[in-house]
């Protein structure tokens, strides 16, 4: 039905790097959502404010100018930081030799590129981040306070406290958001062609250019999008019921 | 940082906003009536007619608006009959093809906005217009879209925010809205930084007045659901009377 000419290996490539870049962020933006999210029900103001300036800016700018402005400033900002660093190091005198026996400062670093790969995984993951914070915040708020008390009085660290009875309980609560959040995810991952990553959408604009059929390759990649949603539909049900082991169900 | 770049391209900034105010209103409101049909069938309770609206939104809200814009701003050449068509003079222009591309996807996700309202009408309202002898159209304007509608504004704000995001992938293909503009500070002067961050200030000022905007249009809308204030005592500007 669907001619690709061959080029079926080549975006399954892309497709492979999507899922790489998805996956990647999702871990990030796990980890910035419990930080985010335990920072929002901290008693501490700093943290509380922190918390809220991050996620009222990330979504309020879009995706796409939050990525350019990682990728081509963060560039420009590691580049700086690194020559800064090296300067203040040759004032100071802190200098090392190299394996040419040059001296080179100790600390700082010459022009690096920053991959697309790497912004994109940062942007995506910092973006979810934000939502991921507001979901699990819900979640948390969802477990009632007598299993987290009941845990206090047994004499539990603060830390046991959280990975013993809040995190397993607010995990049931804040899944349906989490689902939700990782499905818009996988689509933001596309974005990530835009600053040059071969993911499958760059890589079917390269065959559709090749064999002038565009509509064909964007159409397989938005079917491959589709499996990937199916695929987490399933995971996401049998996460469902792992986390509701012993809710009541009429 | 150099912000005297972007002072001096501001108009440029402004020609930008103009444009993505267009194609967010434009396909709002395309996307708004295309929605209605498609969700009204998709609530049929015939499996053969709910089957396509159904799967149109499991299409445009299962992939990315990325992927939408490109297969028809890139897509539509690779026809030869629809380059030879009238309908070539709109596609062969960056700007249609993003509004057509916002237009349809907005339409997907309006629809099931809509469709999840429109099911969760309570049946004693429905039962209530039926027993009055109201005729289906009737009802349908009457009772049950009405409240639907109520229903949907919280959803659709997010809606909209979603589109004036997703819109800023019009810079992509070449159209000066917000982002294009910023891009092309950026290449005439390599400030990345201000360029973008600018552009991104102009998307939360607009984030910002859009949450406000719908916040408002929901007290209004949803006051007959706030509690009821005490009318038993009297208020302070009421006149007594013995």
């Amino acid at each position: 039905m669907l001619d690709l000419h061959g080029y079926l290996p080549f975006i399954l490539k892309g497709m492979v790097l999507t899922v790489e870049v998805a996956l990647l962020s999702l871990g990030i933006a796990f980890v910035l959502g419990m930080i985010g999210a335990v920072a929002k029900l901290s008693s501490s103001k700093i943290a509380q404010t922190i918390a809220g300036v991050y996620t009222t800016l990330i979504r309020g700018i879009p995706d796409l100018v939050l990525m350019t402005v990682i990728f081509f400033g963060g560039q420009i900002l590691v580049n700086d930081l690194g020559a800064q660093l090296a300067e203040l190091s040759e004032l100071w005198g802190w200098m090392t030799t190299d394996s040419d026996g040059d001296a080179v400062p100790l600390i700082g670093w010459d022009y690096v590129d920053v991959s697309p790969f790497i912004a994109g995984v940062l942007t995506i993951g910092f973006i979810f981040g934000a939502y991921m914070t507001e979901t699990f915040r819900g979640g948390i708020l969802a477990v009632s306070r007598g299993e987290i008390e009941a845990g206090h009085a047994y004499g539990m660290t603060p830390a046991q406290v959280f990975f013993r009875i809040t995190f397993p309980a607010m995990m049931r609560h804040a899944l349906p958001g989490f689902g939700n959040n990782w499905l818009v995810l996988a689509k933001t991952t596309a974005l990530v062609s835009v600053i040059g990553l071969q993911d499958m959408v760059y890589n079917a604009g390269q065959a559709g250019g090749a064999t002038r059929e565009p509509f064909t390759f964007y159409l397989v990649v938005a079917l491959l999008f589709l499996a990937i949603t199916g695929l987490s539909d399933i995971g996401m049900r049998w996460l469902n019921r792992r986390y509701s082991v012993g809710v009541r169900r009429a | 940082m150099d912000f005297a770049v972007i002072i001096e391209n501001l108009p440029l900034y402004f020609r930008g906003l103009w444009v993505t105010l267009q194609l967010v209103a434009l396909s709002l409101v395309a996307g708004l009536a295309l929605a209605l049909p498609i969700a009204l069938l998709a609530t049929a309770r015939n499996p053969l007619i709910s089957f396509w609206p159904k799967a149109y939104i499991y299409f445009f809200r299962g992939t990315p608006l990325l992927v939408q814009m490109f297969m028809i701003y890139h897509g539509a050449g690779q026809f030869e009959w629809l380059r030879e068509s009238v309908a070539w003079v709109v596609l062969k222009e960056a700007y249609w093809c993003a509004l057509i591309a916002f237009a349809l996807n907005s339409a997907g996700y309006t629809a099931e906005i809509l469709r999840g309202a429109i099911e969760q009408t309570s049946f004693g309202e429905v039962e209530a217009a039926k027993a009055y002898g109201m005729s289906t159209r009737t009802l349908y304007r009457r009772i049950i879209l009405p409240s639907a509608f109520r229903r949907a504004l919280p959803a659709y704000g997010n809606e909209v925010i979603f589109m004036l995001h997703g819109s800023a992938l019009a810079g992509v293909i070449t159209i000066v809205d917000l982002f294009g503009a910023a891009k092309i500070v950026n290449s005439r002067h390599f400030v990345p930084f201000e360029s973008f961050i600018s552009a991104g200030v102009f998307y939360l000022a607009l984030t910002f007045l859009i949450v406000w905007a719908f916040k408002l249009w929901e007290k209004r809308w949803h006051a007959y659901m706030r509690p009821r204030e005490d009318t038993s005592k009297p208020k302070s500007g009421d006149a007594v009377t013995a």
